[in-house]
Formats: C-alpha cells, sequence, structure tokens
C-alpha cells in the first residue's frame, strides 16, 4: 500500500510542482509565525521574537529546499531539466550533433542488421513445435570417401521398424511433376514424402487428411495434397477441391488436402506434397535415393540417436537383399556410420561462420562509430570546460555534472539507435529484394522483438561507452583545477587533454586496419576463386531449362530420346543459337554418385571402387557448354540409339587411374560388377561440379540411352536440361522462340528451371561476393572515419599550439619543419594504431579462414597494401590541418592573448 | 559554555511523532513544543527535521494531514495519525521499551 502512496504522491508533485512547493512554503511560514507567537507570548518585543524565530529553525529557504528534495518524483524532476538542458545543447550545435547521430545511426544500423540476419538464420527456432526435436538422418561413408551422405531406402524401413529413440521417421525427396488438364500443362516442384513426414514436422493440412500408410503402398490410389499458393492460384482457393482429381506425370491423383500457409520446408518451393511410394518387397540394400528426417522421443539425446542408428546400421544387411551387381561385401566396404544433426544445422550450414564473422566486422565499425562521437564530445566538454569548473565551484556535485554529460550521451546513442533501426529496416529490406538465393531462411529474417532489444542494448551501450571518457576526463572527483588553465595557456592541460583524443585515434586505426585486412583477404579470395577454370565458358551465353518426356506420353525408350534430338534440332533453327545440347544435370548443379569399376584396376577384395559422379550427355554437350576435349572424341547420336557401350571421363579421373589423359582413351569401364564394359571415347577438362571453391569431383559422362547399365536392362533420361548457347541468353524474347520450338515437336511439353548458367556460376560465388560486398562497405566505413578521425586531432593540435608554431616561425624555423612536425605526428598515431590493428588482425583472421580460398590469413600482399594504404590516408589526413599551421601569422600569433 | 544536548535521540523522532499525535490532530509547531514540555526540555526539535520527517511518514501512510483554522485562526496545516500509524506505534513503543529496559540492565549491572 505504502508503495502506491508514495507512487501517487509523486505523481501529485510532479503534476502540479508549484502548488506541492506553495503548500511546503506554507506550512513553512506557519511555523515560523506560530514560533514568534510563542516568543512573544513569553514577552519578547515582535521583533525579537521574530529574530529569535528564525535563529531557531535557521534557514528558511534550506528547510524548505531540505523538506522539498524529500522523495522519488525530485530525482524524476532533475533528470527531465537534464534531459530538456540537453536537448537544448545538442540543437545549439546541430553540425555537431548531426554529425554525431549520423555517426552512431550507421554504426548501430549496421550492427542491427546484421544482427537481425542472425537472429532470424541461426537464433530463431524453426517454425514446427518442438523443432528441436527433429533430425535428419545424415550418414557418412569414409570406405566409399563419401563424407555427408543421405538416407537409403533400405535404412528407412529399418529404422522405422527397429529404432528405440524416434517417435517418427520419414523420408522424402525434391521432384518435378507436370500437371495436364488445367490451364497450359506445365512442371511444378513437388514434395515426395512418406507418410509419417508430416507427422515428423508436427504439421496437418489445413483442410482435408495428411497421408496415411495405404497411401504408400504403389497399388493403393495415387492422393496428393496441395501447397496453399497453388490451391488459391489454380483452384481459386475453393474448398471443393477435395476429392479432384488431377493428372500428374500421365496418372491421376485425388486430392486429398491442402497445406496451411505457413507450411515451408528447408526452403524448397513446391506446388504439389506427393507420396513417396516404395515397394519394401523391391527395395535393395543399397538404395541411397533420398533424404530422411526423425523426431527424437522427448528427452531423447542427438548423441543416443547417433548411437541407436549404428546399432540399427548393422541391422540392414539381414533384413534387405545386396543389389545384383554389387559385391557381397560392399555393404561392409563402405563403413556407413550415422552423421545425425538437427534439421536446422542441416538447413542453415556453413553459412554461421560467415554470419558471426559479419556480425564481429560490424561490431568493429561500431566501435570505431564511438570512438569518432568520443572524441566530438571530448572536444565539446573541452569548449565547455570552464562552464563546467564554475559550476563545480558553485557547489554543483561532480556526480551531477557526470550524469549531466552521460545523459546527453545515452540521448545521442538512443536517438542513434532509433534512426539505425530505420536504416537497418531499409537494409533489410534492400537484402530480400536481391533475393541472395545463397542465405537459407531468408524469409525468417525480421525486426522482431528480439532484434529491438538487441539495438535498445547497444544503443544504450554505445551511448555510455562514448559518454564515459568525457565523464572520465571533466566530471571526476577533485577536477576542480580546469579553472585555473585559462585559455590554453597551460600547455600540459591541453597536452594532457590531447593524449585521450589521440588514444582514441590510435584505437580507430586499429581497428579500421583489422577491417581492412579482412576486407582484402576477402577481395584476394574473390580474385582468386574468378582465376578457377569452372570447366565451361562464355556463361553468360549459355540459357538452359529444362524438359521432362513423361512415359504416359512417349512410352518406348528410344522415341523418348529421338523426340530430345528433334527439340534440339528445332532449337539450333533458332535465331543466334549457335549449340544446343541435353544433359541430365548442368554444371555445379551436382548429379547422382556411384562407385565405377576400371578393367585393368583390380578392386582389393572387401573394397569398393571410389565414387564418381554421373551425368548423361547429348553428342555435342561439351561445346555448347564451353568444355574442353582433352583427348578422344565427343558421343554420336549414332552411338547412343544404338547404345553402344561408350562414355567419356573427366581429366582428374583419367590422371588418377591411368596417369595421362591420352591413355585412358580405349580403356574400359563400368558402374557395377553384372554390366558391360564401356570404353573410354573421350577425356574433358575438370568440371567444377560442387562450387569454384571446391575439388572438382572425378566425372563420367554416359549416354542419354544405354542398355545393360546399373543392373536395369534399359537406362533413359527422359528428364533432361537443354543448355542451349547464344548471344541472345536471358532475353524473354528467346525464351518465346524456345517456347515455340519445344511446342513444334510436342505441344504438350512444359518448360520449367529457365537460367542462364552464369546465373549458376554466379550463385556458387555468392557467400564470397556478399561477404565481401559488406566487408568492403565495412571497412570503407572505418577507413574513411579513421581519417576524420586524424584529421580532426592533427587540426585541434594545429588550433592549440598558435602560440608555439608562431614562436617557431619567428626563431626561423622554414614551414616545411613546421609541417612535419604535424604530419609526423598523424604518421606517429596512425603508425601505432596500425601496429596494433595488424597485429591484432593476424590472430583475428584466423577465424575467417573458412571464408579464404587459397588465401592465407596471413597473405602478404595483403598486408602490405593495407600498410600502405593506411600510411597514406595518415598522410593525407594529417597533410591538410597541417597546412593551416603554415598560415600563422607569427607576429599576429604572437600578440594573440 | 557546557550545554545539555538538547538533540532527539537518533531513529527516536519518527516514534515521538507518532506518540504525540495518539493524543490529537496537531500542526508542525504544536507538536514540536510539545515534545519540548513534556520531554521537560530535554529534546528541542530540528524544525527542518520534523517538517521532511511529515513527509515521509506521510508517504508511507502513517499520517494523514489537512489544512484548516487553528485557534488563533490561522491556516495550518494539521496532521493525525491513520490506522497504521497506529500500529506502527505500538510497535515502536513496545521495540523502543524492549532496547531501553536492556540498556538500563546493562548499564545497572556490576562491573
Amino acid at each position: 500500500m505504502s508503495l502506491w502512496r508514495q507512487f501517487t504522491h509523486g505523481v501529485r508533485v510532479l503534476r502540479n510542482r508549484r502548488a506541492a512547493d506553495q503548500e511546503v512554503d506554507d506550512e513553512v511560514r506557519h511555523y515560523l509565525e506560530e514560533s514568534t507567537a510563542a516568543f512573544a507570548a513569553r514577552g519578547l518585543s515582535p521583533d525579537d521574537a521574530q529574530r529569535a524565530a528564525r535563529l531557531e529553525l535557521g534557514s528558511v529557504t534550506a528547510v524548505r529546499e531540505e523538506v522539498r528534495d524529500y522523495g522519488w518524483e525530485n530525482i524524476v524532476d532533475t533528470l527531465f531539466a537534464d534531459l530538456r538542458y540537453a536537448v537544448r545543447r545538442l540543437r545549439q550545435k546541430p553540425g555537431f550533433a548531426i554529425a554525431a547521430l549520423l555517426t552512431v545511426a550507421l554504426g548501430i544500423g549496421a550492427t542491427s542488421a546484421i544482427f537481425s540476419v542472425i537472429n532470424g538464420v541461426l537464433l530463431k527456432p524453426l517454425p514446427y513445435p518442438q523443432s528441436e526435436q527433429i533430425v535428419a538422418l545424415r550418414h557418412t561413408a569414409p570406405g566409399i570417401h563419401i563424407d555427408d551422405m543421405n538416407l537409403a531406402a533400405s535404412l528407412y524401413f529399418t529404422y522405422s521398424e527397429e529404432n528405440r529413440v524416434f517417435q517418427d521417421v520419414g523420408m522424402y525427396a525434391f521432384n518435378t511433376a507436370s500437371v495436364m488438364g488445367l490451364a497450359e500443362p506445365e512442371e511444378v516442384p513437388a514434395l515426395l514424402v512418406t507418410n509419417r513426414f508430416l507427422a515428423v514436422l508436427g504439421v496437418q493440412p489445413a483442410i482435408g487428411r495428411a497421408f496415411t500408410s495405404s497411401d504408400d503402398d504403389p497399388k493403393s490410389e495415387r492422393a496428393v495434397i496441395l501447397s496453399d499458393g497453388y490451391w488459391k492460384s489454380r483452384f481459386g482457393g475453393e474448398r471443393s477441391v477435395l476429392g479432384r482429381r488431377i493428372i500428374l506425370d500421365g496418372d491421376a491423383h485425388t486430392v486429398v488436402g491442402v497445406m496451411p500457409p505457413s507450411f515451408q520446408f528447408l526452403d524448397g518451393h513446391f506446388s504439389l506434397v506427393m507420396p513417396l511410394r516404395i515397394n519394401r518387397g523391391d527395395v535393395g540394400l543399397i538404395s541411397f535415393c533420398c533424404e530422411g528426417i526423425a523426431r527424437l522421443k522427448p528427452g531423447a539425446t542427438l548423441a543416443q540417436a547417433n548411437a541407436d542408428v549404428a546399432r540399427m546400421l548393422e541391422m540392414a544387411p539381414a533384413k534387405f537383399p545386396v543389389n545384383p551387381g554389387f559385391g557381397a561385401d560392399a555393404w561392409a566396404a563402405s563403413r556407413i556410420a550415422p552423421r545425425l544433426r538437427s534439421l536446422k544445422d542441416l538447413l542453415v550450414g556453413d553459412v554461421r561462420n560467415t554470419l558471426w564473422v559479419l556480425l564481429g566486422t560490424v561490431g568493429m565499425v561500431l566501435l570505431i562509430a564511438c570512438a569518432n562521437v568520443a572524441n566530438l564530445l571530448l572536444v565539446r566538454a573541452d569548449e565547455r570546460r570552464h562552464e563546467l569548473a564554475i559550476r563545480a565551484a558553485l557547489g554543483a556535485g561532480w556526480r551531477r555534472i557526470a550524469r549531466e554529460l552521460l545523459l546527453e550521451s545515452v540521448l545521442l546513442g538512443l536517438a542513434g539507435g532509433g534512426l539505425g533501426l530505420a536504416l537497418a529496416y531499409g537494409a533489410l529490406r534492400l537484402l530480400a529484394a536481391s533475393g541472395i538465393e545463397h542465405l537459407p531462411r531468408i524469409h525468417d529474417i525480421s525486426i522482431d522483438p528480439t532484434v529491438l532489444a538487441f539495438t535498445a542494448g547497444i544503443s544504450l551501450a554505445a551511448g555510455l561507452l562514448f559518454g564515459l571518457i568525457p565523464v572520465y576526463k571533466y566530471a571526476r572527483p577533485h577536477e576542480s583545477d580546469a579553472l585555473r588553465g585559462s585559455g590554453g595557456r597551460s600547455l600540459t592541460g591541453s597536452k594532457e587533454r590531447q593524449r585521450a583524443r589521440s588514444l582514441l585515434v590510435v584505437a580507430q586505426v586499429a581497428l579500421a586496419s583489422v577491417l581492412l585486412v579482412g576486407s582484402g583477404l576477402m577481395i584476394r579470395t574473390f580474385q582468386a576463386l574468378r582465376h578457377v577454370d569452372p570447366g565451361f565458358s562464355s556463361a553468360h551465353q549459355v540459357e538452359t531449362l529444362h524438359i521432362s518426356i513423361p512415359e504416359s506420353q512417349v512410352k518406348e525408350p528410344e522415341r523418348a530420346i529421338r523426340m530430345e534430338e528433334e527439340i534440339l534440332h528445332k532449337i539450333q533453327a533458332v535465331a543466334g543459337v549457335s549449340a544446343a545440347a541435353a544433359t541430365s544435370t548442368i554444371p555445379m548443379d551436382g548429379g547422382s554418385n556411384d562407385p565405377v569399376y576400371a578393367e585393368d584396376r583390380a578392386v582389393p577384395a572387401g573394397s569398393v571402387p571410389p565414387i564418381r559422379r554421373y551425368k548423361y550427355v547429348s553428342p555435342g554437350y561439351f561445346s555448347a557448354v564451353g568444355a574442353q576435349l582433352i583427348a578422344g572424341r565427343d558421343l554420336t547420336w549414332a552411338e547412343t540409339y544404338n547404345q553402344t557401350p561408350v562414355a567419356l571421363i573427366s581429366a582428374n579421373m583419367a590422371r588418377e587411374l591411368w596417369r595421362d589423359p591420352r591413355e585412358a582413351v580405349g580403356k574400359r569401364i563400368r558402374p557395377t560388377l553384372k554390366d558391360d564394359w564401356r570404353v573410354v571415347i573421350g577425356v574433358v577438362a575438370d568440371l567444377h561440379d560442387d562450387g569454384v571453391d571446391q575439388k572438382a569431383p572425378g566425372i563420367v559422362y554416359w549416354p542419354l540411352l544405354q542398355k545393360n547399365f546399373e543392373s536395369s536392362e534399359t537406362n533413359v533420361t527422359r528428364s533432361v536440361a537443354l543448355v542451349i548457347r547464344t548471344p541472345r541468353a536471358g532475353s524473354p524474347a528467346l525464351l518465346q522462340d524456345l517456347q515455340k520450338a519445344v511446342a513444334g515437336v510436342s505441344p504438350s511439353l512444359p518448360l520449367s528451371d529457365v537460367k542462364t548458367l552464369e546465373s549458376v556460376y554466379d550463385r556458387s560465388l555468392a557467400r564470397t561476393s556478399f561477404t565481401l560486398v559488406l566487408l568492403g562497405i565495412a571497412a570503407s566505413m572505418a577507413l574513411f572515419l579513421g581519417i576524420i578521425g586524424i584529421y580532426g586531432v592533427i587540426s585541434y593540435s594545429v588550433s592549440q599550439r598558435t602560440r608555439e608554431i608562431g614562436i617557431r616561425l619567428a626563431l626561423g624555423a622554414s614551414l616545411r619543419d613546421v609541417m612535419a612536425v604535424f604530419v609526423g605526428y598523424g604518421l606517429v598515431l596512425s603508425g601505432i594504431g596500425a601496429v596494433c590493428g595488424i597485429s591484432a588482425a593476424l590472430v583475428l583472421t584466423r577465424l575467417m579462414k573458412s571464408l579464404l580460398f587459397t588465401v592465407s590469413p596471413a597473405d602478404p600482399l595483403t598486408y602490405a597494401a593495407v600498410s600502405a594504404a593506411l600510411i597514406l590516408a595518415a598522410v593525407l589526413a594529417s597533410y591538410l590541418p597541417a597546412r593551416r599551421a603554415t598560415r600563422i601569422d607569427p607576429s599576429e600569433a604572437l600578440r594573440a592573448e | 559554555m557546557n550545554e545539555p544536548n538538547t538533540d532527539v535521540i537518533q531513529g527516536t523522532l519518527d516514534m515521538l511523532i507518532l506518540k504525540t499525535l495518539s493524543l490529537e490532530p496537531m500542526h508542525g509547531f504544536g507538536i514540536a513544543r510539545r515534545i519540548e514540555q513534556v520531554s521537560g526540555k530535554v529534546f528541542k526539535v530540528n524544525p527542518g527535521s520534523l517538517l521532511t520527517a511529515f513527509q515521509r511518514l506521510e508517504r508511507v501512510g502513517w499520517l494523514d494531514s489537512e489544512w484548516r483554522q487553528t485557534d488563533n485562526s490561522r491556516r495550518a496545516k494539521f496532521y493525525s495519525l491513520t490506522r497504521s500509524g497506529k500500529k506502527q506505534l505500538e510497535r515502536e513503543t513496545a521495540d523502543w521499551n524492549r532496547r531501553a529496559s536492556a540498556i538500563a540492565r546493562l548499564l545497572k549491572a556490576e562491573a
């Protein structure tokens, strides 16, 4: 109760200070009157009585103040007064206020923007209930040199049936489906899932039902669930869609449900969710087709799950037969082991390191900005030191003055934070608009309460940080000698003041050099990546798109390939097209990975030959993408239709097996022990299929149509990417022509996934260029602020030493000598800063090692360039103010003061 | 110049005010004079401390105040004890008695 009374009373006083003061006044006056009357009653004369009463009471003002000062509202009251005063003082010097505000806003804005990215990508949980229980079922297979491997259907069944740690196990794959019977035929992305997949995620369709175990049975009627977007755009959001049948890949599917609009999975875009139907009886042991997720039982840990999976991996060979064509020991030889991790880790991947490095970077920019503002505040406090000293002499406590200085800087910090938040918002909009595809969870990035709290926190911290430095200099106990040194005559005093500012400049230069080194290393990395020959050329002139010829439309394999050839011929006739070819996967888009046996290279018993990447190509593919044929020759269409057993291999694989690419031509290889041998007819230059910063994998290029391949009688590539070399690549007009060309062969064939090869190449550089741009911006800001810092200190020093310069000039010093003093001072400051910064950079840049490519964190060229840039900047920043020293007229300077 | 100490014993001013007001509502000077008279001039109250103490006691809810006419028709701020003020007085009185008797015992005890 009494707290409430304290509060209401205080508020009443605050609302009407004058009435409250009047009341205190009245009470004191009444006391005096009564006291006077009492003395008079004892026989004193009125005058004496009044004097005695006053004597007894003491100073009326003091008593009044004593009574008035009681209560919390007084603290608030003076705080408001100080705040008003601070705002007024800031408005008096708008130039200073704007400069300081912008500096702080830039620093805080950059930091908040990067933090909201970190918050959205790394900190926020995935949008599923108890999402921390969801794990990705990944494996590793050291026996066949695969570090990170997906899930086999055999293991999916094993884990579902035998596990002790999972609530549910699901398997999924991304695919496409061609939809017919709605408007235009179209190829849409689809997510194929087993029936417990949605249960693992803990989500349900918004309307209709989820899949059940009978949907997984290949004999049951086909079902499909629509995404919210697809439902709304193609079916107008009608609930009557449930039960409707649509034709997917030539088969009728019944719509059983619609996902909620919020549903997302691994940043994938898909219009349909379809059952992943696998007949358990047909599954071979080695069947790494898909991806898996599982939900841990409450309380189960990742370590327990890994142990349980290790146990179950031993059981799989007893449950499933070894695929024909593989040795009985192939499973054991692969040494498959669990490598489970949380679904979030799988999604976020290696971007974690990049983001933390960036946060560190912008944090440094913020520190530099704080140093700059601290410097400005020091100059202002210095200008005010007389006022402060007088106030201290009149009885203002140092605490009060400190509070006032701090209030001003905290106000600057918070206002800068508010402005910074607006900047961060703008930056995030820009980021979303730029659509950096490589950033996972980009849709989860927003300014939420966590980001707001973070921004408020750093704004306050920044305000306190740059405010404490002037407080330390000017509002300490016993800081009262300021009155003595007047007008800058006391040289020791000014030197003392100069020291704090010089230290700040040294810190700024040090931080700036760390950032410069960081961005220098990124530039060198970018250069190095640009120098890597990716394995194709003039990517900006290569258009790619995707088509798929369904079995329901063209049943016979050879006819499907002939159709592909016909489409290619039609496309080659399009204006401006110089080459066109087909492939299962375009460069940098991956492919399947399987072992390859070589006839003259024996494989030790109990092991499997190395894994190679498989790609299936049409004749003319290598010239279309601009890949160099190092030895041998290209495929022909005749070989494709005759199903002649031939193949081409990459140069690194040829060198590994036969040392010389030319030696490889004529050698024989095959995927499994049951297949026909295939003759190597050509060797192609290496392709950096996993990105330019990754090692080029060994690749085998097989024809589109083959027999007795991977244990099946006929192998046909029905789903192909077309690569088209033309200067018109990327233009909408070309796409129209291509559409016409394809429709000329088959009117119901949808085109999908249209992009230029260059966009694929750029995406592989996206992370590096993203980091480079941000680090570059940060480093230039840092350098700029550092230059301003040096400039400020030198010009202040010149203004403080006007008399000294006058004396020197009068005594015959040359202008060069005088300027050398100041330029030298600037060089010393930045030299110390650079040495500190570069030593720090040698340690700190090790943290960004994973972002670098063939460049050492201690790259001498970078360090030399940064040092040179810093020296240049320091000379420039001190030369400009030093020139002013030379304009000093000696007689004038000596006469002043 | 060996004047006897007339300061109110530290920490007892609140209790003295509460006790004085337990008889009837009074204004500031009245309370000061009552304390002085009843104590036989042993204690003299400092007006500043007294007026500040009113602020404090009113805030914690032990006193109420109201402006009204005095007998000699001046306007004055009269203080009165609230219910929780009465309870506080009982607590403080009991506490004081306990301490005072303890001190008395200590002083009486033979060295």
